[in-house]
């Protein structure tokens, strides 16, 4: 690029030198002088740019198993369709000796390219620069794409790889955090994160992907409590994706992060402005096919192609998203084989949050339904089960997408309330035959219901022939219908034709007040 | 034959294709065949509430049991079999031995009598000399047998073969014969009727077997020449004379190289592999079994059977092949299609798509029957019949029946029941594809890549951006198969991919891809090439099913594996150290401690599953660190059972 750019001045400059007539010819030199010594200087000022914090530091950025800021936006966007903004900003810090450590572009690259056709906004924290550190320019930088990026409708994209804020800067750079952080309310935001106690904070919509540390605090920090953790331990992404839940998923390395990042990325709208993405679909969707409870979620789907969110974390509820006839659905299912698929606190919260996603995106959701009710113990009410459910509760109750429910075993108590049932605005209500909704399990139930009587055996029974069918909410319409298994997928695709163009909105308020 | 047909089922097989397809159902019990399909009362029951007047007992459970035909007879239910003193005849090893002597039939040299203990089947061993056979009187199937080449094979296999015995036939009874090196396996399948008419319907090839259970049978067999038939044939019809046999059944002859033939043991009973004497006679054996038990004389005469063209049938388990030739698995088949629509196959199955392969019963999925004018055209047809052959959601064994069935031994007909350790020495190990078979392949996956990603950005409700006008027309592939690693330039034009590897050109139609369809049929260079599309994600894992064989690769853009080179390789965990479980199923028993010292091939516990035990070794000298499992405990494929420092 900076190469052409020379070349066309020079070009210039020998065309215009044979008409000029000899008076002119000083300043045209003199001009010339000048235009090459600037495309000179621009030229230069690029290829420093472009390596960042230098040949040294890139290798030891590859050899620590990371790609170099660059290197992760060229894999990330398609072929030639990035585009930088902001090359030859540089620090302001006069401090510390910064005034003569500078780097053109400082710490982050910035700018759009397309993934899969589709424009994206990406910055790229560049770790070979003061260790990626967050300066009031790189914030600058940030915010400016993310200004446009509203302007346009577009997502932005960070890929994070900084050690924090910039100590020099003092103030200034907690300032730059807290611009950014200020405008992530809106759009659409996901990172793909490295070293970044900023990722914690200010991960809003979709932090998407944590494959090395995250965490608040530096290691140092915590040996002030007098604990002692490994940097891993503290934050390493089997801690983030098992333990916390604050990052979504983790991957074997930078490639496989970016290449599902992309893929992932093809799940979803623009923005919250534009309707769901709908791809073309190969797969037929109004054929029977064989649906069973394990692994539901994969026989609905076009193709089996599910992409599974927050698959370490609360593993007694799956969410994800999918795609049936091309339209992406997200997808809430619990998953029996863990806990029995009672709802508990970190479940609840992770599905709650997945639901609001949905909402927030035009994303429709289809809740699959096998849940023996919430998971009884003193820590889980000590911790506030009843605060973090109500969660899940008010995400179901509150979102205006399509919600397509069907209970295929179990639907006991609370937990069937909660997990998008027809009382919540649910709009198609299914269930299998094998579906079974009460308040409990028999066995619970009659041991209440018939305490010190005899014959509980019989009783269970007469509870199970009651209510061990899908015919009791059948009856009263808390289902539509009672339906084959394997008529499933078909029913749900014509149905989320049928709602496409539903129409529901919220009573208008300032915000509602989710029990956070 | 306008007969109205019950069938009974346990709760493992509450939704199977059998019950859908019988007119009513009965159920008989919990999964366990003893609880169901083994207990004769329940049978009886279902018999009675149906008001059934006859039983066709299949080829397993209890189709060769002499009490329950008894039972049968008592309640005047007709069986659709043998007499329950043809069977008790039979089912014994030790008798039948002695019958066939009588009935002039020639017999392996062995011990007439039971075998008392380990120390005693030591002595009787010597005696006969080595090697021997060591096998369950009651047994069949494969089940509860050993051979034994040395006095500590003859302990070891007297103990494991009696305790298989007793868990499948419930009696515990050992004998011991002379075992005869790379024998073949050929049977004789028989019909009578009450009024005392026996033939011969030629002969089955049942040598290409593991674990002395079959894999691939044909008929006829390329060994026997017309006068050994003969021989073999009528020696068939004097046993079942002398026997007084009507109904179905087989004598079962191991034949040594030079044509001589010995009386192994008769299955009183319709076999598995029957189809292909059906093929090549033209008689429904089922048929002719229900018009015996109804009393009508056979109306098919000896001089009628002739052998008119060549059937194979190869046996479609859930078994993991690359496990000692197969190894049970199990799960749910997501997707199933049978290769029926081509010509000359017949798929015998009980199975559907949607449904379960559980622990409790056979493995099998299904009996894929090919039939052609010769071999030759039987074994193009099958191979056919397995590439088209769509089973998703479990192992199969299609990779070693394909190789097998394109192996040149077998091509030949040089085959014995040894067969499988002799091709395949180190075990199997998939198939090794040609160059240019690898290159096809090759240019196949890299097409179905670039389709995706082409699809990728189809968005029918979002703009498209281009970038400088241009469209996503060509790619630089980098594809990882095993240890090679190849550079593939991929380009489309006029509706085709043209796909350069190797400085040699393939194209490849667009329009025969279709990334939703498990089978696909595509052209490359105008030569038509079956595959499968098994699995792919974002990551570039791709999964393709070509000659029979999964292959999975990893395709990325070269930028993307360039950078992948700068990214530091995982590292390989060192799996001798590690007891794992090779299929899923149930410990049967732990014979080490945690701090004991193991030797390298000791056995450190044994895991049984669809009544087949496995004994599992040490893999190294060592020490136990820890024991995950205790007997009774069900272990799924691949867990790990116990661990070594």
């Amino acid at each position: 690029m900076s190469l052409r750019i020379f070349n066309n001045v020079r070009s210039l400059y020998t065309k215009n030198n044979k008409r000029c007539v000899w008076k002119d010819v000083t300043r045209c030199t003199g001009t010339a002088a000048h235009t090459l010594k600037i495309a000179e200087r621009i030229k230069q000022k690029r290829s420093e740019a472009l390596l960042g914090g230098g040949q040294r530091r890139i290798d030891l950025q590859h050899k620590k198993g990371k790609l170099t800021a660059r290197e992760r936006i060229t894999l990330f966007c398609d072929v030639d369709s990035f585009v930088e903004y902001d090359m030859f900003m540089e620090h302001t810090c006069t401090d510390f000796g910064m005034e003569n450590q500078k780097f053109p572009g400082d710490s982050v690259i910035t700018g759009h390219g397309l993934v899969n056709g589709r424009p994206v906004y990406v910055f790229s924290q560049d770790f070979t620069v003061f260790g990626g550190s967050l300066s009031s320019v790189h914030a600058k930088k940030i915010c400016k794409i993310m200004d446009q990026a509203i302007l346009v409708g577009a997502p932005v994209i960070g890929l994070n790889d900084s050690g924090g804020a910039r100590i020099q800067e003092g103030v200034a750079s907690l300032a730059g955090y807290a611009d950014i952080f200020s405008k992530k309310r809106f759009g659409f935001w996901g990172c793909a994160t490295d070293i970044a106690y900023h990722g914690t904070v200010c991960r809003w919509r979709c932090i998407f992907a944590c494959y090395n540390r995250l965490h608040f605090y530096g290691r140092r920090y915590i040996s002030v409590t007098n604990e002692d953790v490994s940097q891993q331990d503290l934050g390493g992404a089997k801690t983030h994706t098992t333990i916390s839940g604050v990052a979504h998923n983790s991957f074997n390395n930078d490639v496989d992060a970016l290449l599902q990042l992309r893929n992932f990325m093809g799940f979803l709208p623009q923005s919250s402005q534009f309707p769901t993405p709908i791809r073309e679909c190969d797969d037929p969707c109004h054929l029977d096919t064989q649906s069973s409870p394990p692994q539901l979620q994969h026989r609905i789907v076009d193709e089996r192609d599910f992409f599974e969110i927050m698959p370490k974390y609360a593993k007694n509820i799956i969410i994800g998203f999918g795609r049936m006839n091309g339209r992406t659905v997200g997808i809430v299912g619990n998953q029996p084989k863990v806990a029995a698929g009672c709802l508990d606190i970190n479940a609840s919260v992770k599905a709650s949050r997945f639901v609001r996603f949905c909402d927030a995106f035009n994303i429709p959701i289809i809740t699959l339904v096998d849940v023996p009710g919430f998971l009884p113990g003193v820590t889980q009410e000590h911790s506030g089960i009843i605060r973090h459910g109500a969660k899940l509760l008010y995400a179901y109750a509150e979102a205006t997408v399509p919600k397509l429910t069907v209970i295929t075993r179990k639907g006991y108590g609370g937990a069937y309330d909660v997990m998008s049932s027809k009382h919540l605005r649910g709009d198609i209500n299914y269930a299998w035959p094998s579906a079974e909704v009460a308040v409990m399990g028999a066995k619970g139930a009659v041991t209440i219901l018939y305490r010190g009587k005899p014959d509980l055996d019989k009783r269970e029974a007469e509870y199970i022939d009651k209510f061990g069918s899908p015919f009791p909410a059948a009856q009263r319409g808390f289902i539509d219908d009672i339906i084959e298994p394997r008529t499933t997928r078909w029913r749900l695709c014509r149905d989320l034709d049928l709602l496409e163009t539903k129409k529901l909105v919220n009573p208008p308020k300032k915000h509602g007040n989710i029990p956070l | 034959m306008g007969i109205k047909t019950v069938a009974v089922y346990s709760v493992a097989d509450s939704q199977s294709m059998h019950v859908k397809l019988a007119d009513e159902g009965v159920f008989i019990g919990d999964s366990p065949a003893s609880e169901s399909y083994l207990d004769k009362d329940k049978i009886m029951g279902a018999i009675r509430l149906t008001g059934a007047e006859a039983v066709h007992p299949g080829y397993g459970f209890l189709s060769e049991n002499a009490a329950f035909v008894e039972m049968l007879e008592d309640e005047n239910v007709a069986f659709i079999g043998p007499s329950a003193r043809a069977i008790t005849g039979m089912g014994d090893k030790l008798g039948s031995k002695r019958l066939a002597t009588a009935a002039g039939v020639n017999t392996i040299p062995g011990f007439d009598g039971v075998v008392r203990d380990a120390d005693h089947c030591v002595e009787i061993s010597r005696s006969i000399g080595y090697p021997v056979m060591i096998k369950a009187s009651a047994g069949g199937g494969g089940k509860g047998m050993r051979i034994a080449r040395s006095d500590e094979d003859a302990r070891d296999g007297f103990k494991l073969s009696s305790q298989e015995a007793l868990s499948s036939f419930g009696d515990s009874r050992m004998l011991v014969e002379k075992f005869i090196d790379n024998p073949r396996h050929i049977e004789i399948q028989v019909l009578g009727d009450k009024q005392g008419n026996v033939i011969y319907l030629n002969e089955r090839e049942c040598s290409i077997q593991r674990r002395n259970q079959k894999v691939i049978e044909e008929a006829p067999s390329t060994f026997l020449d017309e006068q050994t038939r003969q021989n073999m044939g009528e020696q068939a019809v004097s046993l079942c004379k002398k026997l007084g046999y009507h109904s179905a059944g087989t004598v079962e002859f191991l034949i040594d190289q030079n044509r001589n033939f010995y009386f192994l043991e008769m299955n009183t009973r319709l076999q598995v592999e029957h189809p292909i004497t059906e093929c090549i006679t033209g008689v429904d054996l089922v048929q002719q079994m229900i018009r015996v038990a109804r009393g009508y004389e056979l109306r098919i005469k000896q001089e009628h059977i002739g052998i008119n063209g060549w059937a194979i049938e190869s046996r479609v388990y859930a078994e993991d092949p690359y496990k000692s030739f197969g190894l049970p698995s199990i799960g749910r088949l997501y997707k199933y299609i049978e290769p029926v629509h081509l010509p000359g196959v017949r798929c015998d199955s009980g199975i559907e798509e949607g449904s379960e392969i559980s622990v409790y019963y056979d493995p099998m999925i299904c009996k894929l029957v090919c039939y052609g004018k010769d071999r030759k055209e039987a074994i193009e047809r099958s191979i056919k019949a397995l590439d088209s052959y769509v089973i998703r959601g479990v192992t199969h064994n299609i990779p070693l029946l394909r190789d097998i069935l394109t192996e040149g031994r077998f091509n030949k007909g040089d085959i014995s029941t040894n067969y499988l350790p002799q091709v395949y020495p180190e075990g199997f190990k998939g198939l090794q594809l040609k160059e240019e078979d690898k290159n096809k392949l090759l240019s196949m996956a890299s097409a179905i890549f670039a389709t995706n990603e082409l699809r990728n950005r189809k968005f029918l409700n979002a703009p498209q951006h281009k970038i400088y006008g241009k469209t996503l027309d060509t790619w630089q592939l980098y594809i990882e198969l095993g240890d090679e690693k190849k550079k593939l330039d991929v380009s489309q034009t006029n509706g085709q991919y043209v796909v350069e590897v190797d400085s040699k050109v393939y194209r490849i139609d667009k329009e025969d891809i279709n990334l939703s369809k498990p089978l696909l049929h595509l052209k490359v260079n105008d030569e038509l090439n079956t595959l499968q599309l098994f699995s792919k994600n974002a990551s570039g894992e791709y999964q393709l099913i070509y000659h029979g064989t999964n292959y999975k690769m990893y395709i990325l853009t070269q930028r993307s594996a360039d950078y992948l080179y700068l990214m530091p390789a995982k590292q390989k965990v060192d799996f001798s150290k590690q007891v794992r479980s090779p299929m899923p199923g149930l410990v049967k028993s732990v014979n080490c401690e945690v701090g004991e010292v193991v030797a390298e091939g000791q056995e450190l516990c044994i895991i049984e599953a669809m009544k087949m035990q496995n004994s599992m070794v040490a893999a190294a000298t060592g020490t136990i660190k820890s024991i995950n499992i205790k007997a009774g405990d069900t272990v799924s494929d691949d867990d790990v059972l116990i661990e070594l420092v």
